[in-house]
């Protein structure tokens, strides 16, 4: 679906990061202890705890779907996808809903947090010795005052078909 | 107006309000070889359309239009200002003569030839013609001397010596001295160069403000934004139900009223988009006529083809998918249904026979009806086609009606045309035009009256947007199964009639004298937790059809049928086959959708029947040939022997105890019959109580017992004899499921079942010679006793080129039988060689395929093959080769 001719407009999607501003601003979310950022632009919706139908016989990752306002969202669980180890307490967590080429995918993290504006000089490529499937979600690190944004880069994180050839 | 033309004009009309634009744009961007190549190609495009409808003046100023612009983007001409004034010009004259043709439906009488020469001039030489210059038909139009007051904003400036016509002849001048045809974009021009030649201002001579009311009446939307309108005006309308569910009942609710109002204002917006999808139905029929009139000349009769309703809209989508199957039954009225001239003449009736079409709405449906005031359905003959295919009995015809015996011209392979004409007859055709209309969730009626004529009446719902499907659970989460292919429910339980039984761990229900392969939905969906596969002494069955074959899908609980909004998945999840898209339902949960198509390959049976992509048929076909189900059991001793489970009819248990002795042989009271009982050898020792595992084969009116020991399991597998044996009553041995197993020859034991128990049937006279091709020796070795028992004499080959070697050998044979996919030359290849040979020509073939989809059907026809049996179906086979050698 192209955003012209969309119902229900989808916002502007810059996914790459476009280091020339000073400023970037991102969406930061939890999981466990660590920080994550999603470039502000390409959120499309912060959602509370959901009720997710489970798909039988899709990837782990996926957890299911849900229903936007008439729209079917695909839930992704975040926590799996980064490799993450199950959460200790069962809490319900929050969502992030993101536009991918016309379809919307909900990532569910642990907890959504306040949007950041950071300066484009505390940027830094990632660390070369980190795990090679964050790696590959990451699109590098804003170094804050008191912890690491990790930024996500939402496209590989949505490109099943991608990390299936890497797993394999 | 002509469809043709109107669309042209709307498209033109389109074209030449942004040429406006663009011209203007190139005027002050004169070196952009985008805007360019974009006006050269809308003008081109409006030449190519005329010269397409036979426009030829139209045709003849685009051109020359065309030219100029041609030159200006070759780089042969540069762009100044008049140039775009003359191309304006032209592009006047082109609109000018599109409002004629609106209002007259034709070009004007005339020419333009004073402008084309112009364009003409100013493409060779890059310059407009100057006043007295010698062309003759231009000469009206040359730069009339300029006129100072229109320059009075610039009182000091002078003329200029070369007239660079920016700002041309006002009104007034050309009035008085020029044609109508130069003046208004040159004024315009002159008023306001950069801007929008706005013609409409300027008081033109011509019809300029009706512009084109045609093209003011459409707009074109992208077909993806009406879908979209399309999808969320569904969800609106699932939503209003839901929402009147919920205050029914309660009558004084406040929300009532405006419900009501919702309601209405839903429904007539629901009406509105799908308006935006709808089409005429006529373009369906468009073809109809001149198939009827071919028809009509070809087999000497008269039609008259009555269309009433052309008019009646119907879902584009919808559309499409009628239209052959409606092609085809006019067709069937015309060749089938009607009588020729004389036979018309003999029974009373006028020798124009009619066709009538009729469609119209009813109810939020289609009806469409197809009518002839023919012959009328003939009871008589359906009724002994019916019978000689095995479809019914005789006895079972006598208490049916006729409206049931019109029912079975529905059926595969059903034909009563006493012969195959070029149009019609192949016995392929009914059956393919309901399956098409139910796959869109359509019926079709039929209403006969012998010597008056038939009616099928088709009715078919307006729109595919909206499914009607049926939600089950199973492990916890619900699904929605599309009801088409729902054919029923059951609720097994063990104390009521229908129970799930097993086959080793595989499910399987009694339904109506038949064995209904089960699945169970938690495990194929793996919501299977606890691991176990048990199913409950309790259980609903949805009964699923997918093409011919059918199945049961276990579920826990089956809750209404609602009607859903089909939505594809995430990309992500498009490979999951089980699925063919998701739901929202009323409630507002999403729901998978499941796709019976995908469960029926998941259970490890094939896709029968077209509507398939040709990919997902090819890679069906390709498993298709090397698995075969096989009934796994032991018997006497512990090897594993196997055999193909199709040829099992059922499986019982019988009591040790209900055995009794006749001349010696074990037999037992089974059905109301007494059905003889054989063992494996002459060893076996049977149990002396309790009950005994049996195996019932049926040939026809017999049934066979072959008492076991133990089933063991039902497997797919690759078939493959690795050694064949002489033991009587073995086919060879091969690896099915890992492990050694004895394949057994069915044949063998109703060979020694029957002819023991029966006498040898032998056919008085001469035995048929049937010539068996197929390259798999275990088919070769199951049918060649089976039909040696059904009194034919054998002789098999392994493959066609060895059958054409027996032909050049001088073999003769009453009948073929043959294999379709086989290596080398194939069985279709095969009968189109026998097609026209002399020795063989006319020798019946039977295709023999696990494939019997209409296509395989149709392409087996036009081979050559006189019919068309599935591999597995030794009854179809004994009785269509019986009917073949008497119809010889």
């Amino acid at each position: 679906m192209s955003d012209k001719n969309a119902l229900v407009p989808g916002s502007d999607r810059s996914t790459a990061l476009d280091l020339g501003g000073s400023t970037k601003d991102f969406v930061t979310a939890t999981i466990g202890k660590q920080m994550f950022g999603i470039p502000v632009l390409t959120v499309q919706d912060v959602l509370g705890p959901q009720r997710i139908t489970r798909i039988p016989l899709a990837p782990p990752e996926v957890a299911g779907s849900l229903n936007l306002r008439g729209r079917i969202v695909t839930a992704i669980d975040v926590r799996k996808r980064l490799g993450l180890r199950n959460k200790e307490v069962e809490d319900p967590g929050m969502s992030i809903v993101v536009d991918q080429g016309g379809e919307l995918y909900s990532l569910m993290v642990d907890q959504v947090g306040e949007v950041l504006s950071v300066p484009q000089n505390a940027f830094e490529r990632n660390p070369a010795t980190l795990d090679p499937r964050w790696r590959e979600f990451s699109d590098g690190i804003f170094r804050l005052e008191k912890n690491l944004l990790v930024i996500l880069d939402v496209t590989r994180l949505l490109d099943f078909a991608g990390s299936v050839k890497q797993a394999g | 107006m002509d469809d043709l033309l109107s669309e042209f004009l709307t498209e033109t009309s389109e074209s030449l309000s942004t040429l406006d634009v663009e011209l203007v744009k190139l005027e002050q961007n004169p070196n952009d070889p985008d805007i360019l190549s974009n006006i050269f190609r809308l003008v081109h495009t409006i030449k190519g359309t005329c010269g397409f409808l036979g426009l030829p003046r139209l045709e003849a100023v685009a051109h020359a239009g065309e030219n100029v612009l041609g030159k200006i983007r070759d780089g042969e001409l540069i762009v100044t200002p008049d140039a775009v004034t003359l191309v304006l010009e032209s592009i006047d004259t082109i609109k000018y003569l599109l409002s004629e043709l609106e209002t007259n439906e034709t070009e004007p009488a005339g020419n333009d030839a004073d402008l084309i020469a112009r364009l003409n001039y100013f493409a060779d030489t890059g310059n407009l013609p100057a006043a007295g210059e010698n062309i003759p038909t231009a000469a009206a139009s040359v730069s009339p001397p300029r006129p100072e007051i229109f320059l009075a904003p610039e009182p000091k400036s002078e003329p200029e010596p070369e007239p660079e016509p920016v700002v041309e002849a006002p009104k007034a001048p050309a009035a008085a001295a020029k044609p109508p045809s130069a003046p208004k974009t040159q004024a315009v021009q002159a008023a306001a160069p950069a801007q929008d030649a706005g013609a409409k201002a300027d008081p033109h001579v011509r019809n300029e403000a009706k512009e084109s009311s045609v093209a003011a009446q459409t707009i074109r939307v992208n077909v993806e934004l009406l879908e979209n309108l399309m999808t969320l005006v569904s969800e609106l309308v699932l939503t209003r139900n839901q929402l009147l569910q919920m205050v029914r009942g309660k009558d004084d609710s406040e929300f009532t009223v405006p419900l009501q109002r919702l309601s209405h204002i839903t429904t007539d917006l629901q009406e509105g988009v799908m308006k935006t999808r709808m089409q005429p139905i006529g373009n369906a029929w468009a073809k109809l006529p001149r198939i009827v009139r071919d028809l009509a000349l070809e087999m000497g009769k008269k039609i008259d083809l009555q269309m009433i309703g052309a008019d009646t809209e119907l879902d584009r989508q919808v559309l499409e998918l009628i239209k052959d199957p409606l092609t085809h039954m006019v067709r069937n009225s015309a060749d089938h249904g009607l009588e020729d001239i004389q036979g018309r003449r003999d029974v009373g009736k006028p020798e124009t026979g009619t066709v009538t079409l009729n469609a119209y709405h009813e109810g939020g449906h289609i009806i469409i009806e197809i009518s002839d005031d023919g012959r009328g359905l003939n009871v008589a003959r359906i009724k002994a086609k019916a019978v000689s295919n095995g479809l019914v009995s005789e006895g079972e015809l006598e208490s049916m009606s006729d409206q049931q015996i019109h029912q079975f011209i529905f059926k595969a392979g059903f034909s009563t045309a006493e012969k195959v004409t070029s149009v019609s007859g192949r016995g392929v055709g009914m059956d393919v035009v309901r399956t098409n209309i139910e796959k869109i969730g359509g019926t079709v009626e039929l209403k006969s009256v012998e010597g008056r004529g038939s009616t099928f009446i088709i009715k078919i719902p307006l729109t595919l947007a909206i499914v009607s499907a049926l939600i089950v659970e199973s492990g916890g989460e619900r699904f929605a199964i599309p009801q088409i292919s729902v054919l029923e429910l059951v609720r097994a339980s063990s104390n009521s009639e229908h129970s799930i039984e097993r086959i080793h761990d595989t499910p399987v229900l009694r339904l109506r004298n038949r064995l209904l392969p089960l699945v169970t939905l938690k495990k194929i969906l793996g919501l299977d937790e606890t691991g176990e596969s048990d199913v409950d002494e309790e259980a609903f069955i949805v009964v699923a059809q997918v093409g011919t074959y059918s199945f049961g899908i276990i579920v826990d609980r089956v809750f209404d049928t609602e009607e859903i909004v089909v939505k594809p998945v995430a990309p992500i999840l498009r490979d999951l086959s089980l699925f063919s898209g998701n739901t929202i339902l009323g409630d507002g949960s999403v729901i998978m959708i499941l796709d019976p198509n995908g469960i029926a390959t998941r259970t490890g049976e094939i896709t029968v029947g077209g509507g398939q992509g040709v990919e997902s048929k090819a890679k069906s076909e390709s498993t298709d040939r090397q698995t075969t189900s096989m009934l796994v059991f032991r018997a006497g001793g512990n090897e594993v022997r196997a055999v193909p489970l199709a040829l099992v009819a059922r499986l019982e248990e019988i009591d040790v105890e209900s055995i009794e002795y006749s001349n010696g042989r074990p037999l037992v009271q089974y059905r109301g019959k007494l059905m003889p009982l054989v063992f494996i050898d002459g060893a076996y020792q049977m149990k002396t109580e309790g009950r005994q595992p049996t195996l019932v084969f049926q040939d026809r009116e017999r049934t066979m017992g072959l008492v076991v020991d133990e089933i063991v399991d039902i497997v797919d597998d690759v078939l493959n004899v690795e050694l064949t044996s002489d033991r009587d009553g073995l086919v060879g041995s091969a690896v099915v499921d890992g492990k050694a197993t004895d394949l057994i020859d069915a044949g063998y034991y109703l060979e020694l079942a029957f002819s023991d128990w029966f006498g040898t049937e032998e056919t008085t006279g001469e035995k048929k010679k049937v010539l068996l091709v197929d390259d798999s020796p275990f088919f070769r070795n199951l049918l060649t006793p089976m039909l040696s028992v059904s009194g034919f004499k054998v002789t098999s080959v392994e493959s066609a080129e060895q059958a054409i070697e027996l032909k050049n050998n001088g073999a003769i044979f009453d009948a073929i039988i043959s294999d379709i996919e086989m290596p080398g030359m194939n069985g279709f290849e095969f009968a189109e060689s026998l097609q026209n040979d002399e020795a063989w020509g006319e020798v019946p073939i039977i295709a023999l395929s696990s494939h019997t989809s209409e296509e395989d059907f149709e392409r087996g026809r036009r081979a050559g093959f006189s019919d068309y049996v599935a591999k597995f179906d030794r009854e179809a086979l004994v009785s269509t080769l019986i009917q073949t050698l008497a119809a010889v």
